[in-house]
């Protein structure tokens, strides 16, 4: 019964997303999109956060250097949309296989620092690699041509844009939610809970948290690639390592104990960032505060919260 | 008779100055039950820790089933065929109690390879997993979090989970280590029978010398890091010097248990 509803409530709001372009401003379209793409990002990140156990601070790297690989071949190449988005995931688990071979051999605090140490390293490559990167200025100046597959679509009008987006998105989402949902996903989950037991239990640790993060790092990239033609720009913001720290913030404010809890964190991160730099210019201070409530009374995040309080409750 | 399983070759294992382990030989046989005992300190966990590649060992050679596994990855050691459970709860806290059970044979049979099945209509796995709960008589508890059950079936499900990899080789470190009287008859009951049943061969650290009497064919008895005496447990029982080194100890611990 509960599980009806919770797949009606899905189907609402789903079917919310696709209509909005037709109810909503070209304001709320753009916020949107932005919330999709996001919410990708921290729900790739949540892959191995929340499932696996693993803190990365230098996830904005795939996400970076998938942004950067769509604008290059949109400048170089002209290549249809869809073959960008593959080039950024395929460059981006690249990234993420090499950074990741170096890292997850150590545990807690030091993989964490790694991980933020190389994020840093990708950084100062694109801000100083100008003949291909154009350095602080970023690479603008490309354009979206066709879709690919012989779909005809206007990728320039934003609420076309927006569709393309959510469909992406939604596929995705499902990838990732049926890798959560696998024997796979299952080890990762045991691997969070006691990596020890598992490896007693015949399985090399670390070549299951290194899949899991070359698969969180390519959906990351698939994020960054539909990141770099929304904002008209690939810029080395993109890598830095604050904005390594989006998709933890969103991670932890949604709720990393259920698959669409970054999503929420993600809308509820740019929704109040929206809102709140319309009033103040204080908002870290207000996303600080929320955050330090969240950390401290809802550890399971938003909807985690919400949720559990539902499915216990009402019994 | 048939070939050991396994067999240790002048095991040792230092710590700096420190000898935990010196020089220990053993050859166990398929099918047998060896308990190891000595007091706290002797080297029995540490002995383990090398065996199963928790920890590499100073000097010496392990060769199981005629292979070299000495200083391999406790992943390997388990891929051929040692599986250890631990002196203190080592579970998946927030999973269910049939799902502790699940991870392991789905590592076990190549499953966690698998990105797109659904785990939890894995029924060949579910089915198998109940079949060890209720080799263990704890498959009423299959629905739990496994956080939340009683501390001896805890280790019950650890036992579920160490003999789900169809080990030929069970290594079981103290376990009934902090079980209630009862709890401790009832685990003793228990891997009686799967000794019986002639499908395992064990190896058996344990405080509790009733259950050690109870369970072993041969005991290797340890102390301070070396073997003090091998044999079966009416050969320890009448040695002297066992029961001196042993017995005393035991009377410590008993006034200890007294006066926590």
């Amino acid at each position: 019964m509960k599980t009806k509803i919770l797949m009606g409530l899905l189907a609402v709001a789903i079917a919310g997303l696709i209509a909005v372009p037709w109810i909503a401003s070209y304001f709320y379209i753009f916020i949107l999109t932005e919330i999709l793409i996001l919410g990708l990002f921290a729900a790739s990140f949540n892959l191995i956060f929340g499932y696996t156990g693993m803190l990365s601070f230098g996830h904005a790297a795939f996400f970076g250097i998938g942004s950067y690989a769509t604008a290059l071949v949109l400048i170089h190449l002209e290549w249809p949309f869809l073959a960008c988005l593959l080039v950024s995931m395929g460059a981006s688990a690249l990234l993420a296989l090499v950074i990741g071979f170096l890292s997850v051999r150590l545990n807690e605090v030091y993989f964490a620092m790694l991980t933020l140490a190389f994020g840093m390293m990708v950084f100062a490559i694109a801000y100083q690699w100008r003949s291909v990167t154009n350095g602080s200025d970023g690479l603008a100046g490309f354009t979206l041509g066709s879709f690919g597959l012989g779909v005809d679509l206007i990728l320039g009008n934003p609420a076309v844009y927006y569709h393309v987006v959510l469909v992406i998105v939604a596929i995705a989402a499902v990838v990732l939610y049926l890798v959560c949902r696998s024997s796979f996903g299952m080890i990762l989950k045991a691997i969070r809970q006691n990596p020890e037991r598992v490896s007693f239990a015949g399985l090399n640790v670390r070549t299951y948290r290194l899949v899991a993060f070359v698969i969180a790092g390519s959906f990351a990239g698939l994020a960054g690639g539909l990141m770099a033609p929304f904002l008209r720009v690939a810029s080395p913001e993109l890598l830095h390592w604050s904005m390594s720290a989006e998709p933890v913030l969103m991670a932890i404010l949604g709720g990393t104990g259920y698959f669409l809890g970054p999503f929420v964190g993600s809308a509820v991160f740019v929704l109040l960032e929206t809102w709140i730099t319309s009033f103040t210019e204080s908002w870290m201070l207000v996303l600080g505060i929320i955050l330090a409530m969240m950390v401290i009374f809802f550890r399971k995040g938003l909807l985690g919260t919400a949720l559990d309080w539902w499915l216990e409750v009402k019994k | 008779m048939s070939k050991p399983i396994l067999t240790i070759d002048n095991l040792t294992k230092r710590f700096g100055g420190v000898t935990a382990v010196n020089g220990i030989n053993l050859e166990v046989m398929p099918k047998e039950t060896i308990a190891i005992i000595g007091p706290n300190g002797a080297g029995k966990t540490t002995f383990y820790n090398m065996v199963s590649g928790r920890m590499l060992p100073t000097e010496g050679k392990i060769t199981l089933d005629g292979q070299d596994i000495t200083g391999l990855p406790p992943h390997k050691i388990s891929r051929l065929g040692v599986s250890r459970s631990f002196q203190i709860n080592n579970i998946f806290p927030e999973m269910t109690v049939q799902e502790n059970v699940e991870v392991v044979l789905s590592a076990y049979h190549g499953h966690s390879r698998k990105l797109f099945n659904i785990a939890s209509r894995n029924t060949g796995i579910q089915q198998e997993a109940v079949e060890y709960l209720k080799r263990l008589g704890i498959d009423g508890l299959r629905d739990q979090r496994a956080e939340v059950i009683s501390y001896g079936d805890k280790r019950l499900l650890e036992i579920a989970m160490v003999l789900a990899t169809q080990p030929k080789l069970v290594l079981l470190d103290e376990p009934t280590a902090g079980m209630t009287p009862d709890e401790t008859r009832r685990t003793t009951k228990l891997v009686k029978s799967l000794a019986d049943s002639g499908d395992y061969t064990f190896l058996i650290t344990e405080h509790d010398m009733d259950v050690v009497f109870n369970l072993a064919d041969r005991i290797l008895v340890m102390h301070r890091g070396e073997k003090l005496f091998a044999g079966t447990p009416e050969e320890v029982k009448n040695h002297p010097e066992v029961r001196v080194a042993y017995l005393g100890e035991e009377e410590e611990d008993a006034v200890e248990e007294a006066n926590p």
